[in-house]
């Protein structure tokens, strides 16, 4: 609602006649985007036209609407920061920006929001780049369907495809980013909306947020990241119909949960992860109708957890359903579909007669000896998870659900 | 050889045996399909099958055999026939029925599923192929205990020891010997352990497919690029060809000076 | 036709056979005898490539037996004990037997001579020894081999049989056959032995003619003949 006052009211001052689109190209009166903003006044259009501007630390210090007519190429020849933004309601549209400078002291970003209200940056196409979009200090904007293609290799050498530092109300909507650093990366950000974004391939993580509250996670898919998305010091947040998929690796996960508090997170598919979720001190989250499917391990709990609630899940086929490095639980898992239960349901009410226990002594043997994991799925292991589950001793003995159910959810 | 190996064959294809193990797949196969409707499921449950039933039923089919055709193998000993023919024609005819069983028995279930369109075909081939392997491998090692014991009850006695010493009591010293020197860097112990015993070069081919995702969470380089590149699969089929050749070939070895 | 020199065979701390030599010339019946245990079956078993020998050589018309397995082309062989797989019908294992040889044969002949025409489609589990022991007998003579190695024919074969086999015996003699037999029956010995081949304590301990056995021990019948033997010392 608010982008579309902004748009109607820009829209009213051109047609009012305050506002002119100042045309950019080689053959123009205007030959660099630079002039351009430079003889732009407020709120006027600068309208790009197709072909290569070498050009960098462009400073937009105005309110400006920046559109590229078939991508034009602005190339930024390793020299430093491309576009820098400090003034409110700056639009940029449509441009293929390259050879952003790498440093080691400077984050160098293609595009840098700083300290700016109602920004739009869309359609954009970053390639070889160090930072992509950098959104500082800045608030109430949209960063919608851009495509972040990096081609990073070291961690040290890298940058972040999407990053957000201490801004509020932002959304970020259907972005691609691959190859870079960190995927979308997020510090002292509340209040921000990320949702059908695709962050695949990254060096890092697909996402990464630390000090950030009360943040919205909708429908983004995060593929063969790094070490997946992690997701640390945070309250309130909202994780829903993600899908996190072939995170492999040492320490790589579908989610990585550290004292994260009364979350919410529902609706995800973990599929093929290491690790489907990690989660270390974290309290009062609900996991509800997630789907976990050919992990390794579907979650993972390390250190202390306290009332965490796992409801109307679905855990399918993972090697591992459960692990837990201590005999303490004050987690409740009810009514989850466990495709090892081998249970029957005489009274046909579509919960298993007996409990399942989801936490096998094998795992407990593998946290403590990871060489052992070679003897996965062995009948010598079958044999011996089969008197823990009779009568526990290594694992905790009232982590079970009561209710599992015959049927898998939807 | 070949003669032996027909006669052999046509000789197990009438016996009962080969077909009750057939039934047994069949049935396995449709009840683990239609009943449950879940292909991974089915996979999951019949990779555990194959690595314990098929090795025992190999054992104990190969010995019973043996020694059921002693008087046959006597009656071709004095025939115009090379010997080693002889042993392995029969052993052929033995593993060759056993392992068309199984192949046929679990696969005709999984095709009338709809197994062709499913992408669970590899992870099924691969089963198959490592049931094929484990029936050689197990009728090869039971021949051989056979062909060293003339006395039938110790000739079982010792196949079913084999069996459970590789199916269990071997894993149960592997993961002692992990767990009491886990001090020390195991990747390669492990891995080396893995290659000694068939069951579980086999589990591990399986693993392979099915826990990948699992196997990686390791930090050990050694395991990183035996699971994670093609160097596992080749490095575990060809341990699985030698399993098969080198019993065969002790086979024909101990044929040669054995007296009858 | 045959020769054995110096064999030497010891099945674990037992010695059976031990220096062993012996020459049979072609043509004529030769009996092996020798108390039990003296290693007459392992000397036919050494001959027919199914016992392994510690030492010394075997040569069936001049060819040596070791890592050969062709010359047996040239040898039927009756066994002693009538095993054979029990799922197979009898003309199925006459069947194979022809197609493992890939000889002429004359089993026809063999089958009405011991009447197993009504035993053809049977299983070979369900046959009664006597009748196991007449199929044996079928699949040794069925074919025109020079050398015939006959061991315990008369096993289980009842009075009209035993006649039919020992003319049959008569008739592959008179083909100019050479027949290697071992019997525990005298009686059967001496209606159709030429030669006596005696082992003891693995050894030949004498080998000649019934006649020159009688004498030797001064005994009438080959029976006691047999029996003295032993105590006789050997001068042969």
């Amino acid at each position: 609602m608010r982008y579309f006052l902004i748009f109607f009211i820009s829209f009213f001052i051109t047609s009012m006649g305050w506002s002119r689109t100042l045309p950019i190209c080689s053959d123009c009166t205007i030959q660099s985007i630079t002039e351009g903003v430079s003889m732009a006044s407020d709120f006027d259009t600068l309208l790009i036209k197709k072909g290569t501007y070498k050009e960098f630390n462009i400073l937009i210090d105005k309110p400006l609407t920046l559109i590229g007519l078939n991508y034009p190429i602005v190339d930024g020849e390793d020299q430093g920061e491309i576009i820098r933004i400090v003034s409110d309601n700056v639009t940029i549209d449509g441009l293929f920006i390259i050879n952003v400078g790498t440093s080691y002291t400077t984050d160098y970003a293609a595009i840098r929001v700083v300290k700016s209200e109602h920004f739009m940056i869309k359609n954009v196409v970053l390639e070889k780049l160090f930072f992509g979009i950098y959104l500082e200090k800045s608030n109430n904007g949209k960063v919608y369907h851009n495509k972040i293609i990096g081609d990073a290799v070291d961690e040290y050498n890298s940058g972040n495809g999407i990053q957000l530092w201490y801004c509020k109300n932002v959304e970020v909507e259907k972005n691609i980013v691959q190859h870079v650093r960190d995927g979308i990366y997020l510090e002292f950000s509340d209040n921000i909306v990320i949702k059908d974004n695709l962050s695949t391939d990254n060096l890092r993580y697909g996402l990464h947020f630390m000090f950030s509250n009360d943040d919205i996670y909708t429908n983004n898919t995060f593929e063969n990241n790094g070490a997946g998305v992690a997701v640390m010091f945070s309250k309130r947040i909202k994780m829903i119909g993600n899908t996190f998929r072939k995170n492999w690796g040492t320490a790589a996960f579908g989610m990585l949960l550290k004292e994260i508090n009364d979350a919410e997170i529902s609706g995800n598919i973990f599929e093929e992860n290491t690790i489907g979720i990690n989660i270390e001190g974290s309290n009062r989250i609900r996991y509800e109708n997630n789907s976990f499917l050919k992990n390794g391990w579907a979650v993972k709990v390390l250190g202390a957890c306290y009332e965490n609630t796992f409801t109307k899940n679905n855990f399918l086929y993972n090697s591992f359903d459960i692990s837990y490095n201590s005999k303490l639980n004050d987690n409740v898992f009810d009514q989850n579909y466990w495709s090892e239960y081998t249970g029957y349901d005489l009274d046909k009410n579509g919960i298993g007669d007996i409990p399942y226990r989801p936490v096998k002594l094998f795992s407990y043997i593998v946290n403590k000896t990871p060489e052992t994991i070679v003897l996965l799925r062995s009948l010598f292991m079958d044999i011996i998870d089969f008197s823990e589950k009779v009568s526990p001793v290594f694992t905790p003995d009232n982590l079970l659900d009561k209710n599992p159910l015959m049927m898998k959810t939807l | 050889m070949l003669k032996i190996l027909k006669y052999s064959f046509y000789d197990l294809i009438r016996s009962r045996w080969s077909y009750v193990y057939f039934l047994f797949y069949l049935l396995l196969g449709f009840v683990l399909l239609f009943l449950n409707n879940d292909v991974s499921k089915a996979v999951i449950t019949l990779m555990n099958i194959i690595i314990v039933l098929v090795p025992l039923i190999g054992t104990i089919f190969g010995v019973m055999y043996y020694y059921n055709s002693k008087e046959f193998i006597e009656l071709l000993l004095a025939q115009p026939i090379k010997r080693s023919s002889i042993f392995l024609g029969q052993y052929l005819g033995v593993a060759g029925s056993l392992t068309l069983s199984l192949v046929l028995g679990l696969g005709i279930p999984f095709v009338l599923y709809g197994l062709f369109k499913s992408d669970a075909i590899f992870d099924f081939s691969l089963l198959l192929v490592t049931g094929a392997f484990l029936t050689l491998i197990f009728t090869a090692l039971s021949f051989n205990i056979a062909l060293s014991n003339e006395n039938k009850i110790k000739g079982f006695g010792y196949a079913v020891l084999l069996w459970l010493f590789m199916a269990v009591i071997y894993d149960g010293l592997f993961l002692m010997s992990l767990i009491i020197f886990k001090e020390y860097p195991l990747d390669t112990f492990s891995l080396v352990a893995t290659m000694f015993n068939p069951i579980d070069l086999s589990r591990t081919l399986i693993l392979l497919k099915l826990d990948i995702s699992a196997l990686l969470g390791y930090t050990g380089a050694v395991f990183k690029q035996f699971f994670g590149t093609d160097k596992g699969l080749f490095i575990s089929i060809f341990m699985l060809v030698l399993w098969t050749v080198i019993p065969i070939w002790r086979l024909s070895y101990k044929a040669k000076r054995q007296d009858f | 036709m045959i020769q054995v020199e110096n064999l030497y065979k010891k099945f674990g701390k037992n010695e059976v056979l031990s220096g062993l030599n012996l020459t049979i010339d072609k043509g004529g019946i030769f009996a092996v005898l020798g108390p039990n245990g003296s290693g007459k079956t392992t000397l036919i078993k050494s001959i027919l490539g199914m016992v392994v020998p510690n030492k010394g050589d075997v040569s069936v018309s001049g060819i040596a037996i070791k890592k050969n397995w062709k010359y047996r082309q040239e040898i039927d062989y009756l066994p002693q004990i009538a095993n054979f797989p029990g799922n197979l019908k009898v003309k199925e294992l006459i069947r194979m037997i022809k197609d493992i040889r890939q000889r002429p044969s004359d089993e026809q002949t063999l089958i009405e001579l011991f009447k197993l025409d009504s035993f053809l489609d049977k299983k070979l589990s369900t046959l009664s020894g006597g009748t196991r022991q007449k199929v044996n007998i079928v699949l040794a003579f069925m074919f025109d081999c020079p050398l015939l190695i006959l061991d315990e024919p008369t096993t289980g074969l009842d009075p009209a049989s035993l006649i039919r086999l020992k003319e049959l015996i008569k008739k592959e003699k008179a083909n100019g056959k050479t027949i290697l037999i071992t019997s525990h029956i005298m009686q059967f010995v001496a209606e159709v032995a030429d030669e006596i081949i005696y082992l003891l304590e693995g050894k030949i301990y004498f080998k000649g003619s019934i006649e020159q056995l009688k004498k030797k021990t001064d005994q009438t019948d080959l029976e006691h003949a047999i029996a003295a033997i032993a105590t006789t010392p050997a001068n042969a």
